[in-house]
This record gives structure tokens, sequence and C-alpha cells, in this order.
């Protein structure tokens, strides 16, 4: 006799069916359509992780995400102004700067004059709605995040974002800003999708910031599609300001070229649940990968970093460096997972995370793995978690430092360490006043 | 008056009786050296004068100026003028020296009411006395210490006490993992500081150092007490005979 399991639907769950058929009414048919519903079905055979679920098990999401929200309307004026001052924390950086607001592209308030040579940007709403067979054959090719529940609810339910292509050799100097705000004071889901394609030797740094009104439990679910040729350079920082009551749920779909030089960096203060999953795949050999991450959490913000890089080719240097300062009851989740193909010889790669507690209340959960089928590789992985050191906390304040002061420079110390792989030195700067600002609202 | 006036001060470390009614005066312009056998409570008499936690004081009063040094924090007493060298300096990953000199500084002033340095003033500060302890100012553009030899590190030490210019310095075993070139060095940049209006408090456990840090009194601590009181011919007589003789009439 076999008992038939027949796994109950939560609200959310049913929520979410209920929005996909509604959306699906909606839409012309085509590859897209064909794309959104195998993706859906995906996501309905495996339902909302919990903690059963080993990629998902410190961040049970059928707990923590209740409800589905409607799919965010278009935004209305008083959301637009408030979009005028987002992304501000990059004001000194100069970049240029791509709006949206509750997910959808705000061609007015953002900057697409002069476009230098070899950088095409679109939103990703019109090349759908136009139906281009390129754009679609990319959003459907086969990446490292193929599979997992977040991106396949984000394929389900794509609405617009930027598309960016890079020509081969096109050196863009000057940063793009994916300006991402959450303008309603209602709550609602947004799930933006960007595709960004570096061709051979090209050269772009982007900032992608998040933020919305403290208070609204809208959510967030984020992609990004990234695909990076040989020999080209891309770096990103994403600063994730989202207001206290806001779900976030981020990934990154990468395929990664050889010879190519690629950094990404997180810095998480906002957000009351957020997930940041990066999937890297190092497709070509002799990349230099280097990811990292900062997230400063307080009262009851949870926040999880998920990684799995994938050395399919060899020769490829990966640094990992994630640390987290987690005050109150906040929850600190990194999971890191390193996989070194069969022949992906001569893989360097160092993975290291570190948490600083600053409560009894705080916690903080690392799981590093590492996946190693190749015989002649360097790979290693350390993982801390503590509170401040008391000695060196009397040290400071032995030479006259009071107390408060004393642990900001040890929290920025310890911060600093990370912040300081970022090359771009105005982006640097950036994110040491937003720690900075952080640490002073710690009250 | 006194600088600093100890009066049968008792102090418990982890429920350990360390200190058993210590008595001390240390008038400005004077070098007192204090001696004793290891355990004898020299490094626990230096945290309780700067205020580290995780001493308990079950006995007895300090006073400094006119306050009570017990009740104020370590950073509190800093900025009135006390200043300990440690005996072994910490590394601060993360942190320029020259930030932490300055953050220090400032801080000081702060609480005292005075205006912050500018830059070129604390500059030209930090290379006057970084010449004179012959430190590279490449050196205090590195993380406090870290990669610092032992010697560089006690230098640096010194420097801050330079920089700070305190009332009332205490060197914990500050000769402690210097070979004879660097102890000198060191040494030299203590004598320099030596001035009427300061005190120092040298302890050691060897009368090596006072061969160039000249004390003006001597003490001999020993299971918690000072046991004997003597000028600088005290210290030649320990290093001909030892602490024995301290041990067992204290036991």
């Amino acid at each position: 006799m076999t008992a038939e399991i027949t796994p109950i639907k939560t609200a959310a769950e049913i929520g979410l069916a209920e929005e996909f058929m509604e959306l699906r009414g909606r839409l012309a048919d085509g590859t897209v359509a064909a794309r959104r519903e195998a993706a859906f079905r995906r996501f309905e055979a495996q339902g909302l992780p919990h903690r059963r679920v080993e990629e998902w098990k410190y961040t049970d999401l059928r707990a923590l995400m209740q409800d589905a929200k409607p799919l965010a309307a278009p935004p209305d004026a008083a959301a637009r102004a408030r979009a005028k001052s987002a992304g501000g924390m990059f004001a000194t950086v100069g970049a240029r700067r791509i709006v949206f607001v509750d997910g959808a592209f705000e061609p007015e308030l953002s900057d697409l004059a002069a476009l230098e040579p070899g950088l095409k940007i679109s939103s990703l709403a019109d090349a759908l709605s136009r139906g281009l067979p390129d754009v679609a054959a990319r959003l459907g090719a086969a990446g490292p995040a193929e599979g997992d529940v977040a991106y396949s609810l984000n394929t389900a339910f794509m609405s617009d974002g930027a598309v960016v292509e890079v020509g081969a050799g096109a050196q863009i100097t000057r940063p793009l800003h994916l300006v991402f705000v959450y303008g309603s004071e209602h709550a609602a889901a947004v799930f933006s999708r960007s595709l960004i394609v570096m061709e051979k030797g090209a050269g772009l740094t982007l900032i992608e910031s998040h933020e919305g009104p403290d208070g609204v439990d809208y959510q967030v679910n984020t992609v990004l599609d990234l695909m990076v040729g040989a020999h080209a350079r891309f770096s990103r920082v994403k600063a994730n300001a989202e207001g206290s009551a806001a779900l976030h749920l981020a990934t990154l779909n990468a395929t990664i070229g050889a010879n190519a030089d690629v950094a990404d960096f997180a810095l998480l203060t906002g957000g009351r649940v957020v997930r940041n999953q990066l999937f890297v795949q190092c497709a070509g050999a002799g990349t230099a990968l280097n990811l990292g991450g900062a997230s400063l959490l307080k009262g009851r913000q949870h926040g999880d970093t998920a990684l799995l890089v994938d050395h399919a080719a060899g020769g490829c240097r990966g640094r990992e460096l994630f640390k987290s300062v987690l005050d109150g009851a906040s929850r600190g989740v990194f999971q890191g997972k390193i996989i070194v193909r069969p022949g992906a010889q001569k893989t360097d790669a160092r993975m290291m995370t570190r948490a600083l507690l600053l409560s009894e209340a705080a916690e903080a959960d690392n799981k590093p793995e590492l996946e190693i089928f190749a015989d002649d590789v360097q790979c290693g992985h350390g993982a801390t978690s503590g509170a401040l050191d008391d000695n060196l906390k009397f040290y400071l304040m032995a030479r006259g430092i009071p107390e408060r002061d004393a642990e900001t420079l040890l929290i920025q110390s310890f911060v600093g360490e990370a912040i300081e792989t970022v090359a771009h030195e105005g982006v640097r700067d950036a994110l040491t006043a937003a720690t900075l600002r952080w640490l002073a609202g710690r009250g | 008056m006194a600088l600093l006036e100890i009066k049968n001060l008792s102090v418990k470390v982890e429920d350990r009786d360390i200190l058993k009614g210590l008595d001390l005066v240390v008038n400005s312009g004077e070098v007192h050296a204090i001696m004793g056998p290891n355990g004898s409570g020299k490094s626990t008499l230096a945290h309780v004068l700067s205020g580290k936690p995780g001493y308990e004081v079950t006995g007895g009063e300090v006073m400094y100026q006119d306050a009570d040094l017990l009740e104020l924090g370590p950073d509190e007493r800093a900025a009135r003028g006390i200043f300990l060298a440690f005996q072994y300096p910490l590394e601060i990953p993360g942190v320029a020296t020259m930030t932490f000199l300055r953050t220090a500084l400032n801080a000081q002033r702060k609480t005292r009411g005075e205006p912050e340095l500018s830059t070129p003033e604390f500059m030209r500060r930090v290379r006057e006395q970084a010449a004179r302890l012959s430190i590279d100012l490449d050196l205090l553009k590195r993380p406090v210490n870290v990669g610092f030899s032992g010697g560089e590190k006690k230098r640096n030490e010194i420097l801050q006490m330079a920089l700070l210019e305190p009332k009332l310095a205490v060197l914990d075993e500050t000769d402690s993992g210097l070979d004879i070139d660097a102890l000198k060095v060191v040494a030299d940049g203590v004598n320099r500081l030596r001035s009427p209006g300061r005190g120092m408090i040298v302890i050691t456990h060897y009368q090596r150092l006072l061969n160039h840090i000249v004390p003006d009194v001597v003490h001999v601590l020993s299971k918690g007490r000072i046991m004997r009181t003597g000028g600088r011919e005290l210290a030649l007589e320990l290093e001909a005979k030892g602490y024995a003789p301290y041990q067992d009439e204290a036991a």
C-alpha cells in the first residue's frame, strides 16, 4: 500500500498560481510564453522551498513568504516623483542612470542621451512586445541558475528590466546605474529581469540599487542574466536598501568566457527578508572572478547570500569574501558552493565568510561547500563568526577613544576589508559612506 | 599633591586575589620602577590603572590628581593623561596606524574640550616624533601593528606616548621581547619624555631596562604587595640576589 502524498498548497502558492493564470490570459503566444509556462510548471512541481530543501535550509521561504502580492500596476505620478532622488547614495559617481519604478522602465527619468559607441540599452518590455528573437533566445539560454525556484518564478512573471549590450572591444568608462525603486505605498509584486551581454574584450562597471518605502510589505524578484565574452571586463556593485518590510529575492545568472575579469559586490542594508543568489559559471579558461559582499543587518532582518561558482573550465582564479555585521535579532546566512569540474585543472579558488555578531540575539549561519573533481587545483574555504574583540576595544579605549567610537572603528575596519575589493574608487567611497551611515544609525 | 596615590588596593581576577593591599605614591617628575617575580601582580596593577575590564577592585582607593580614578572609563582616563604602554601591543587589521593615531589624539582633545588638530599640524607632530624613534612613515600607513616586528610594535607604543603627551605613563614590561639595540631606541624614546610635569611607572622583571631608564624610586612587588622601596641600588641588589628573599618573606 502506498500512501498518497498531496502537498498542501500555501496561500502564497495558491496566489502565485492565480496570478499566473491571469497573466497568461493577457499575453500572446510565442517562444517566451512557452518558456514562462514551462518555468511556472517547474515552480509548481517544487512549490515554495522550505527548510528541508538543502539550498534553502536557512531561508524557509514557505514560512517567510506568507502571501503572493498582486503584480505591480504601472506607477502613478506620486511613485514617479519619489523615484527622482532614488539611487542617491551613488550620486557622486556620475553614472548613467536607467530608472525602473515598480518594475517598469521610466524613459523620462533615465539618461539615454549620447550613448557611448558600442553601448546599446533598451527595455525588456519593449524587446518582448516587439518579439525580438535574439533577446528571446538569450533569455532561454541555459545558465547555471536554471532550475532554481526564484529564477523560475522570475521567468514566469518577468515584466521589464534593462537589456544592455556592450559591443566587442568597447570600454565603457562611465558606470551604468540601474536604479530600481519601489514607489507605491501599496504592497505589490515586482518581477524585473535584466539581460547584459558583454562581447569579446568589452568593459563595463554596473551599479544596481534597490530601494523602497519602509513598512510596505512589497515583494521583489529580480534577475540579471549575464553573458561575458572572452577577454571582457565586467564589474557590478549592488546596493540593497529596500524598505523595512520588503521581501527581496535576487538572482545573478552568469556565464563567463575565457580570460575575462568579472567582479560582483553586494552591500545589503535593507529589506525584511533578502536572498541574494549568485550563480556563476566559468565556462572558459583563465578567468579572474572576484565575488564579495557586506551585509549590515539589525532588528529582525534576514539576509541570505547563496553562492554557486561552477568552474567548468580550468585555470580560473576565484576569490570570494563575504562579511556580515549582525545586530539586534537579525540573521545572516551564507551558503557558498564551489564546484570544480573534471578537467578544470589549475583552478585556484578561495572562499571566505566572516560574521560579526553585535548582539546576543543575532544569528549567523555559514555553510561553505567544495565539490572538486579535478586533481591539480588549489581550493580553500573558511568561515568564522564571533563578537567584537574586547581586547582590541580596550586598546582603542586606552588611547582615549570612547567605547562607541571604538566599536565603530572596529566594525568599519571589518567591513572595509570586503569593500576594498571593489575596483572603482568612487563606488568604493560611496559604499564606505553608506557603511558609516549605517553605523551612525545603530543608535 | 601627589599625581597618583594608591591606598591599600586589593584586586581580584576571576576569584583569585592578585593585589592584596598595595600602597604607592607617584609625584610628577618622578620615575618609579616596579620590579617583581612572575605572578606578583605587576601587569594587574598596570591594567587596573588603565581601566581594563575584568578586574574587580575589592578594597582600597586610587586617587589621580583630584579624581577617583576607579570611577572613570579607560577612555576618560586616557583623556586625563594616563597612558599604558602595552606589554603585547595588539594588531588591528583594517585600521591604518595614522588613522588610529589621529582618531586617538582628537578623541582625547575633544573630551578635554580642545579643538581638533589640523591635518598639517598633526602630520608635523607625527613626522617629528617618528623621526626621533627611527620609524618609517610608510610603516604608519599600514594597519596598526599588523606585520610589525617586536621592536616596531614597542616603538609604535612609544610614538603614541610621545604624541598623546600623558601626565602619567605606565610602561608594562616594555623591555620584553626586545634585543639590546631595540631596547636602547625605546629607552631613549622614554628618556626624552621624562619631564617635571610627567610621572612614570616602569614595570619590569629584569634590571637591564633600568640601566637605560634610570629610576628615581624602585619598588619590589611580590604576592600583591610592595615589599620594599628603595633607590636605584635596590634594582642592582635584586639583580644579584634575585626575588627569592621576598617570595619567602611573603609566604
